[in-house]
């Protein structure tokens, strides 16, 4: 697939509209990769001018920041800074909630200074302007329930645009009981992604992943590519991978985009 | 006059120790690290009149809600009545402004006694709720002992304020049919009225005027007790719940607190011309995040007291549903307890709690030097810190916008930069960080997903 990197543009005198943040997981984690592609092919489809760091992306640092290491945060935001704002970067679309909190939130206090939009954000934007055509069919009347990620939801209170943007397909939207403002985890934030769990009763992702099967949707619609890992890992774990799916919301429209 | 006497005694001495007990708060709660907050003065007074005044936080739950509403409304509006009170305390007049202004007071006497029939029934459903129906979040272990007395204490000390007020007010109505020219006419009591005449109709005058000094002493009484009590009970959140909400963080929750002490060393690290920074290295390195609370700041000291043991913030925490160690609540009540340790002992002002090496003759004890060979991690587990997903669950649940996830980052940051401690599994993290620049050890191109598919 044909992405656009930044440092070619620039070398050729083009500055896009957009910067797309890939973040960690949707470069390296297999499942997030086909999100990442998905989202670029809606991009395309919209004609949306945009580019990726490419190999010049480094992580944000956010999970560093949040295990409570500031120094090693603070050394990749600042590299980070120096290549965004060396591009004159402006304007960023992320597919990962904690790249898009940290960049948004975090980063002005060390210099870094730009407008941020969550790739959910952008699609409904798309899907207003009739830049991306959804057409019936794939999802029509299927249950849907929409699992809102902490860093997106109580992190920066964007509850509705989401659920707008599943509501331009036919399918029926089924609300889990902790939804919007008291939506569950899915237990990967806060570093908890790269250690096993403190000693408990149960795995996070289960209970949450219980909720969502509760509901009978066959589709489970997430924004964030660890809340994806975590709720496709809990999915397996009930040994309901045959009936139900865990889609990024990206997945979710460009099944239906009219070509 | 004797009752005048004895009442000024007793007023001066329950404000004299009462206000000791509000200066040791206040100066617990100074134990912090300075912060200036006076920003976006406007939101704040929003969040004052919403969430403290306006209840609005309470109602994510109707049902506690509106009872707590009963005994809130109950507590503001009796305030009025305490005017009255004082003045008859000091002076010896019987209902002062009975008489003197007219329909308005039948209008604020009414209004006590529905508020307070509206309080007494949900001061006995809460205890029924704490004590029969065992929710869990007031059964969990942080409440073992104390915490639960404590909770109940206050719960039978508004039912006997309750019934002084309603003694009081039930004699001096069927008082007011009998001895007119001692007891001035109040107006129809709507619950009084009735109640007078049934429990105490047909009792003789000295037996009414005994009772209506007995439901004013009560009445008086649990309103000095409750004034000494506040101080050492959860109950505080009455008072601070208000500069609570007012010195809430106003910035999107994601947001983390920005540590400029940090910025500073990499900053210089960063930089090769500034890493030989005349005498920089000689500095003794400050303490980074918090073990104790003097490495917290006073905001995160005045959550702590402002705290009501409520349990929202553990009962929506997705570590303790999944049975992890981790309580938000014990976090915010562990502070709290560790600022009442030290501010005990600094008041001891034993020389024994003097850190070792500054120990010296005509050296005092104060904050500055004060080490107890203690700290936060003596009340707090790590597996409960560690547990922490930061997900906010905690900090949108609490009525009263105090924010347990800041303290849980300041003990993280404690751990992984004073300490150089912390989960060993995240190691490999922070070492691909920092030496490939992504969160995963990979050893394919960050943009290796292009040339896929």
């Amino acid at each position: 697939m044909q992405v656009p990197i930044l440092a070619d543009l620039i070398a050729q005198g083009k500055k896009p509209e957009y910067l797309f943040w890939v973040g960690c997981a949707g470069s390296y984690d297999a499942r997030a990769q086909k999100v990442t592609r998905a989202f670029c092919a809606l991009l395309e489809a919209a004609g949306v001018d945009y580019a990726i760091l490419g190999n010049e992306e480094q992580c944000t640092g956010d999970p560093a920041r949040r295990a409570g290491n500031e120094f090693l945060f603070q050394m990749a935001a600042l590299q980070n800074i120096e290549l965004l704002n060396g591009y004159g970067v402006t304007k960023i679309v992320t597919t990962c909630p904690h790249c898009f909190n940290v960049l948004k939130n975090e980063y002005p206090d060390l210099g870094g200074h730009y407008e941020l939009i969550h790739h959910t954000q952008l699609l409904q934007q798309l899907l207003d302007e009739g830049r991306l055509k959804v057409e019936g069919g794939a999802f029509e009347g299927k249950k849907i329930t929409y699992h809102d990620s902490c860093y997106l939801g109580r992190a920066n209170d964007i509850y509705e645009v989401p659920r707008k943007v599943l509501e331009a397909l036919d399918n029926e939207l089924v609300e889990m009981k902790r939804c919007r403002s008291n939506g569950l985890c899915c237990g990967a934030g806060g570093a908890q992604m790269w250690k096993e769990d403190e000693p408990g009763d149960k795995r996070i992702n289960i209970e949450r992943t219980e909720e969502a099967l509760g509901t009978g949707a066959e589709v489970i619609a997430v924004n964030c590519p660890f809340c994806l890992t975590m709720m496709t890992d809990g999915v397996k774990a009930a040994d309901k991978q045959d009936d139900v799916m865990v889609l990024d919301l990206a997945e979710l429209i460009l099944q239906q985009v009219r070509k | 006059m004797l009752q005048p006497l004895i009442f000024t005694l007793i007023t001066l001495a329950a404000f004299g120790v009462a206000a000791r007990q509000y200066w040791r708060v206040y100066r617990n709660i100074k134990l912090g690290k300075p912060k200036k907050i006076n920003d976006r003065k406007g939101a704040r007074w929003r969040n004052v009149l919403l969430i403290a005044f306006g209840q609005k936080k309470m109602f994510k739950k109707p049902v506690p809600a509106l009872l707590h509403l009963f005994i809130y409304t109950a507590f503001l509006v009796t305030q009025i009545e305490l005017i009255e009170i004082l003045i008859d305390g000091f002076t010896g007049h019987h209902r002062f402004f009975a008489g003197k202004i007219g329909w308005l007071y039948p209008l604020v006497i009414n209004t006590i006694e529905l508020l307070s029939v509206g309080a007494f029934a949900a001061t006995i459903a809460f205890l029924a709720r704490r004590n029969l129906l065992k929710v869990p979040r007031f059964h969990k272990p942080e409440m073992a002992g104390w915490p639960t007395l404590d909770a109940n204490l206050i719960l039978f000390g508004e039912i006997l304020l309750l019934i002084g007020i309603f003694t009081m007010n039930g004699a001096d109505a069927v008082l007011q049919g009998l001895e007119p020219d001692h007891y001035p006419e109040t107006g129809p009591l709507l619950i009084s009225d009735r109640l007078g005449s049934a429990l105490f109709g047909g009792l003789s005058v000295g037996t009414l005027a005994f009772l209506e000094r007995f439901g004013w002493w009560l009445h008086i009484l649990m309103v000095y007790a409750f004034l000494n009590y506040l101080p050492i009970s959860k109950h505080l959140h009455i008072l601070l719940a208000f500069p609570n909400t007012w010195y809430a963080r106003l910035e999107p929750k994601g947001k983390l607190a920005h540590m400029p002490e940090v910025e500073k060393e990499v900053r210089s690290m960063m930089d090769p011309e500034a890493a030989f920074d005349e005498g920089a290295a000689e500095e003794e390195l400050p303490v980074f995040g918090a073990a104790d609370i003097m490495h917290l700041n006073w905001k995160h000291l005045l959550d702590a007291y402002t705290c009501t043991e409520c349990g929202r913030c553990t009962a929506a925490c997705p570590a303790n549903i999944t049975g992890k160690k981790l309580s938000p609540r014990h976090i915010v009540m562990a502070v709290r307890d560790r600022a009442e340790e030290v501010g005990k002992k600094l008041e001891s002002g034993d020389p024994q709690f003097i850190r070792e090496d500054l120990r010296g003759e005509g050296v005092a004890l104060t904050p500055e030097n004060f080490d107890d060979g203690r700290n936060l991690f003596d009340y707090i587990e790590r597996e409960e810190i560690h547990a922490c997903t930061t997900c906010n669950a905690c900090v949108e649940a609490c009525p009263v916008l105090i924010n347990p996830l800041d303290i849980i980052i300041e003990l993280r940051r404690y751990e992984i930069l004073t300490e150089a401690s912390g989960p060993s599994e995240w190691l490999p993290l922070f070492n691909s960080i920092e030496n490939s620049g992504s969160a995963w050890a990979m050893s394919q191109d960050r943009d290796q997903w292009t040339r896929e598919e």
